[in-house]
């Protein structure tokens, strides 16, 4: 599947070259507004002296990050050239900010580790390729910046991927669960300067012994499918039931100071069913495709039933594929409901109120047994209480070590779960929708834990 | 047309897909959202994607738009019009009503706007309502501080956004959860560039108010900006009033949104000269977001949309 729009993820600090490095694609790509420009350049120029050109400033955000010189938040950046579209969620490096390389890997289909050619594979870049593999993304860059800086040697270059293949063989170990041995992950190195724009959008002419493509050209060729495989089992986690003769709360009542217009009822060019009769499921295909007449079974119930149609706004289809938002109507009627999931017929998915799963944590107030969440997973939402701790992974050595009594914030570990109603779930290595979930803590509503469901052992 | 044949799904297939999935987890998770519609051109995309997320049911939510009073006249005539069609219903939040009341205090002065205005109206409205969640517009790469701000965006009771204390936003589970008084803005076009807004109406024939396209009309400029000229308007010394063809990038309030010069008369020719536009929207257009650096940030911190 080429789709043409690639979300990838960065993450490092400031003087690793990150900044310079998205500064450096906007820029090249022409991307970068005038009026952005003339920002970029005063606060240039006051910081850096006349004539001086920070790229890294096209990326701050936060007036204290400006202040500051920090990325503190993920920071969503758009750029497109006439092949693909890209969404670049840009992240903070540091440890403490490991929950925030979470949620940008959580989306992304690829991964730009960034080295510093003269500082080596430094514990930064090694928590940054291990979220990325434990959160499945399937390709990873290595991009060696500031070669300009080390002669842009190639023998240096060939240390740096010497030295980071050992340490991403650890990585395959430690993160079975994050990738799924089917369909493996695959690691490009790149030696580029940032700065001077060596192997990014354009070729390196102080590099000619690399004769790989530049980053550019490897974001716009790499294969996307991860996110919403349509080669595995159909799953389509109901989110809402359309049934327009039901009573539909359309807010309170116009009180003073407000003014309504009421129109005449028209329906759009949807050209369905009779509505007085209509029940439609909604929801986003999460994995796989569905063919009206397909046999389905709608889990936890367990109840089979034919797909009598298949439809969107702009009519009817014979068949759709992940990642389609849908409206399913069933040849029988079963009172489906949000939070029920209908699975293709092929292998079902497991249907149980127990599971394993490394949990990043995500809250000061820390993770330990007997713990109660809000558990949301796909579109159901239940109470989970933590069983124990099986295990957990040093961020900062990759060991997978002895269980601790409790996960604090920003650590990764197995826990085992017990869930107040059955989830119908797939492993994360298989299904990145099926087998992910948040936990939510009861009294503050804030998310406090990010999940991947392990695979059975 | 076979699966294998679909899979090349279009980033702006991708992107309806998303944003769909998002408005019907909040019809889902939230007890009384309301959808904000000013008649702009990304409020129209989210009322074709409500259509696409409930139809052929009504809304679960009403419309409401929070009118400064100064309005381009067209823009009203087309949000009646376009609210008719669909046979939803329209509540308007007045920011005159709030001046009337006291709530607000008008701005004087030949640079008097009323934008700064609508929060306290926004805020307002949605408390006289009840509403838990407020569907906008909004997109990430408008600005540099929207960039941060997660597809759920979480206000306290006085309405304010803290960007340093936000909810991790995972795959596409979103935290819905809130306490009484708080509320979420929901954007459900985050990731939409303003291009992909305007290939999406051409994609989907929607209509856009008549000012988005080239035409004469009566300007001042200002601060390198083209305002429009309406009764009541205050020149500054120097300040004239000249016929120019222009269109506007985005609608907001007449006393802080500037035209270009363009020639740009059909939805084909606004496409292609937004595809090779070298200015941001806000920069080229948005008088309140060029006062400092972190203009919008701070407006949003206090409430704003």
């Amino acid at each position: 599947m080429t789709l043409d729009l690639l979300r990838f993820t960065t993450a490092g600090s400031v003087d690793d070259g990150k900044s310079t490095l998205i500064g450096r694609l906007l820029y090249d790509t022409k991307q970068v507004f005038e009026d952005q420009l003339e920002h970029v350049e005063a606060a240039s120029e006051r910081r850096g002296g006349e004539g001086s050109l920070d790229l890294a400033l096209l990326t701050d955000g936060l007036r204290a990050e400006r202040e500051q010189g920090i990325t503190i938040d993920v920071a969503y950046r758009y750029f497109a050239t006439p092949k693909r579209r890209f969404i670049i969620a840009d992240c903070p490096g540091h440890r403490q900010y490991t929950r925030n390389m979470v949620t940008g890997a959580s989306t992304a289909d690829l991964a730009v580790i960034l080295l510093d050619a003269r500082r080596g594979v430094l514990e930064q870049s090694k928590r940054h390729a291990f979220i990325s593999a434990l959160l499945g993304i399937p390709h990873l860059v290595v991009a060696v910046n500031k070669m300009d800086l080390v002669d842009y040697s190639q023998e240096r270059f060939e240390e740096l991927v010497a030295e980071f293949e050992g340490f991403a063989q650890k990585l395959n170990g430690v993160t079975t669960n994050g990738t799924s041995p089917s369909r493996g992950r695959d690691i490009a190195y790149m030696p580029i300067s940032a700065l001077n724009g060596d192997n990014v959008v354009e070729r390196s002419q102080a590099m000619t012994w690399h004769d790989g493509p530049t980053l550019l050209e490897l974001l716009e060729q790499v294969e996307v499918a991860y996110d919403h495989p349509y080669d595995r089992p159909a799953r389509f986690p109901v989110q809402w039931v359309i049934r327009p003769t039901a009573t539909v709360a359309t807010g309170g009542n116009t009180a003073s100071g407000t003014a309504t217009v009421n129109g005449t009822s028209s329906n759009g060019n949807g050209g369905v069913a009779t509505v007085g009769d209509y029940r439609g499921y909604a929801g986003q295909l999460a994995s796989g495709a569905l063919r009206k007449g397909d046999e389905v079974t709608v889990l936890p119930s367990g109840r089979t039933t034919k797909i009598a149609a298949i439809d969107t706004f702009d009519g009817e289809l014979e068949e759709a594929m992940a990642p389609m938002s849908l409206t399913l109507r069933l040849e029988d009627e079963l009172d489906v409901s949000r939070g029920e999931t209908i699975c293709g017929p092929q292998e079902a998915p497991t249907v149980a109120r127990e599971l394993e799963a490394d949990v990043c944590w995500m809250a000061e107030r820390p993770l330990g047994p007997g713990g109660r969440y809000v558990i949301k997973h796909t579109t159901r939402s239940a109470t989970a209480v933590v069983d124990a701790i099986t295990d957990h992974v040093d961020v900062d050595t990759l060991e997978r070590a002895a269980p601790p009594a409790e996960l604090a914030l920003n650590d990764i570990g197995r826990v085992r779960l017990r869930t107040s109603a059955p989830l119908v779930f797939d492993p994360y290595a298989s299904n990145r929708r099926t087998g992910s979930f948040i936990l939510i803590d009861e009294a503050s509503n804030e998310t406090v834990g990010a999940g991947m469901i392990a695979a059975p052992t | 047309m076979s699966v294998a044949a679909r899979s090349q799904l279009s980033h702006l297939r991708a992107l309806e897909s998303e944003a769909i999935h998002v408005m019907r987890e909040v019809a889902a998770e939230l007890e009384k959202p309301v959808l904000l519609f000013s008649g702009g051109k990304d409020s129209i995309v989210l009322l074709r994607l409500a259509e696409k997320a409930f139809r052929p049911a009504p809304f679960p939510f009403p419309l409401m738009h929070v009118d400064t009073g100064h309005n381009f006249p067209e823009v009203i005539e087309f949000r009646d019009r376009r609210v008719a069609e669909l046979g939803e219903r329209l509540i308007v939040a007045s920011v005159q009503e709030s001046i009337d009341s006291g709530r607000a205090v008008e701005e004087t002065g030949p640079r008097a706007s009323r934008n700064r205005l609508q929060t306290v109206t926004l805020l307002d409205a949605l408390a006289e309502h009840g509403f838990d969640a407020a569907f906008g517009g909004a997109r990430r790469d408008e600005e540099r501080a929207r960039a941060k701000e997660r597809m759920f965006s979480f206000r306290d009771d006085f309405g304010q956004w803290d960007p340093k204390n936000q909810r991790p936003e995972l795959w596409n589970l979103y935290n819905g959860r809130i306490k009484q008084g708080e509320n979420v803005r929901v954007f459900p076009l985050s990731n939409w560039t303003e291009l992909d807004v305007w290939e999406y109406i051409d994609q989907e024939g929607l209509e856009v108010p008549s000012i988005y396209f080239a035409h004469e009309r009566e300007v001042f400029g200002r601060d390198g900006m083209l305002y429009a000229w309406r009764e009541g308007a205050e020149l500054i010394e120097g300040e004239q009033v000249t016929r120019e063809t222009v269109r506007y990038r985005t609608v907001g309030d007449m006393t802080c949104t500037g035209g270009v010069r363009s020639q740009a008369a059909t939805l084909e020719e606004v496409v292609t000269e937004i595809a090779a536009t070298r200015i941001t929207e806000r920069g080229e257009t948005r008088a309140d977001d060029r006062v400092t650096e972190a203009a919008m940030e701070d407006r949003k911190k206090a409430g704003y949309f």
